[in-house]
């Protein structure tokens, strides 16, 4: 019942707000083709905006995920996780789940598809996954789009969260699937 | 950033180096900038699309309506902003795609939610509180259904994937709320931001 009401908004929101927002505007007596083309005409230019910033954050990303410096931090976290009875496969999750999405989803999908992971090691990592998002990506694109370069605690502040969400995930998984 | 950008690069080749691994680090500059010109192409078509979109929402007004709907809670967070101006309706616009997990069409309307409180920016460099908060809170990624999570869970073959969808909320729901904390306090002893000093904006 309730995984068909979840299915059910899934699959209307967006149709939804589209009938809502062109209803509005016939209403109103908005011409829409003129107005949506005129808005439309910005997407290529915010889309090149970005290059720039998408390029510095990513190839940086990129060079850190291709050095090996996860590999040390998963060798210091490792004991430490342990120590709390966390399970150690979802340290890669840990590392890169502010900094690329792409990789968060495949550390996840192996994770997710390997037949060794327990319940509740793929819980946690899906939980974690799912109520976060990747940081650095977006603050590239957002602030990249309007040619912000002094971010001033911008970053900080969304990193915490980040820790913060890390942290929560761990507990309320602890709570609800291991008994 | 000039430090962050500094600390990314240098310390990925000190790393790569120790590691053995420096031909590694290397060849992910070329794969790292191709990817970053992959992503921005992509943006362009729904880019286009969301902000044809939007265009027609505001002309109508919309966005108005919407912006008055939740005035209650931005005037609260989002104080130095005028409370008539576009930004606040764009930022409801921003997190209900968000919340909705309307990925494709919440990028769009964040930038241009960013655009708008730009506008309101003295310092165009510079990031302004209202701009930090709005990026906190959209890194916090508050959304009700992972789609993305439950489609790989699924995939596997997981027993019952929607169970995930209530401690999830939980947690996103208190990130969100902790980003928001975060950004309130650190605007009060970080180097302030430019005020116009007509007291006008």
């Amino acid at each position: 019942m309730f995984q068909q009401i979840m299915d059910t908004i899934s699959l209307w929101a967006l149709p939804a707000i589209l009938v809502l927002i062109l209803t509005y505007g016939l209403v109103k007596k908005v011409p829409l083709y003129e107005v949506f083309t005129e808005g439309a005409k910005d997407g290529f230019k915010v889309a090149i905006n970005i290059i720039p910033y998408l390029v510095a954050i990513i190839v940086g990303i990129s060079m850190l995920r291709a050095s090996g410096v996860f590999e040390w931090l998963g060798a210091i976290l490792e004991p430490v996780l342990t120590f709390f009875n966390i399970p150690t496969d979802i340290i890669p999750i840990m590392l890169t789940r502010s900094l690329s999405g792409s990789a968060t989803i495949g550390v996840f999908s192996d994770i997710a598809g390997n037949p060794a992971s327990t319940f509740y090691t793929t819980t946690l990592a899906a939980v974690m996954v799912g109520s976060s998002e990747t940081t650095l990506y977006v603050l590239a694109v957002y602030f990249g789009a309007v040619g912000i370069s002094k971010i001033r605690y911008a970053l900080l502040a969304g990193l915490l969260a980040d820790l913060a969400g890390i942290i929560l995930a761990i507990l309320i998984c602890r709570i609800m699937f291991l008994h | 950033m000039n430090y962050i950008f500094y600390f990314l690069i240098v310390f990925s080749i000190i790393a790569g180096a120790v590691n053995g691994k420096l031909p590694d680090v290397v060849s992910a500059i070329l794969t790292g900038a191709g990817l970053s010109v992959k992503i921005a192409l992509s943006l362009i078509g729904i880019m286009a699309f969301w902000l044809g979109m939007m265009n027609i929402a505001q002309k109508s007004g919309l966005i108005e309506v919407i912006a008055r709907l939740i005035k209650p809670v931005t005037k609260r967070l989002f104080n130095e902003i005028p409370e008539d101006s576009p930004a606040i309706g764009d930022i409801a616009m921003s997190f209900s795609a968000n919340a909705f997990g309307l990925t494709n069409a919440a990028t769009p309307i964040g930038i241009k939610a960013m655009e708008e409180l730009q506008k309101h920016n003295i310092d165009k460099t510079t990031a302004s509180n209202a701009m930090c908060l709005f990026l906190a809170m959209n890194t916090a990624g508050f959304q009700i259904i992972p789609a993305t999570v439950i489609g790989i869970l699924v995939g596997v073959g997981y027993p019952n994937p929607t169970q995930i969808i209530a401690p999830t909320l939980f947690v996103t729901t208190l990130a969100f709320t902790f980003a928001i904390i975060v950004a309130k306090i650190f605007q009060r002893f970080w180097v302030p931001q430019k005020i116009n000093e007509s007291g006008a904006e």
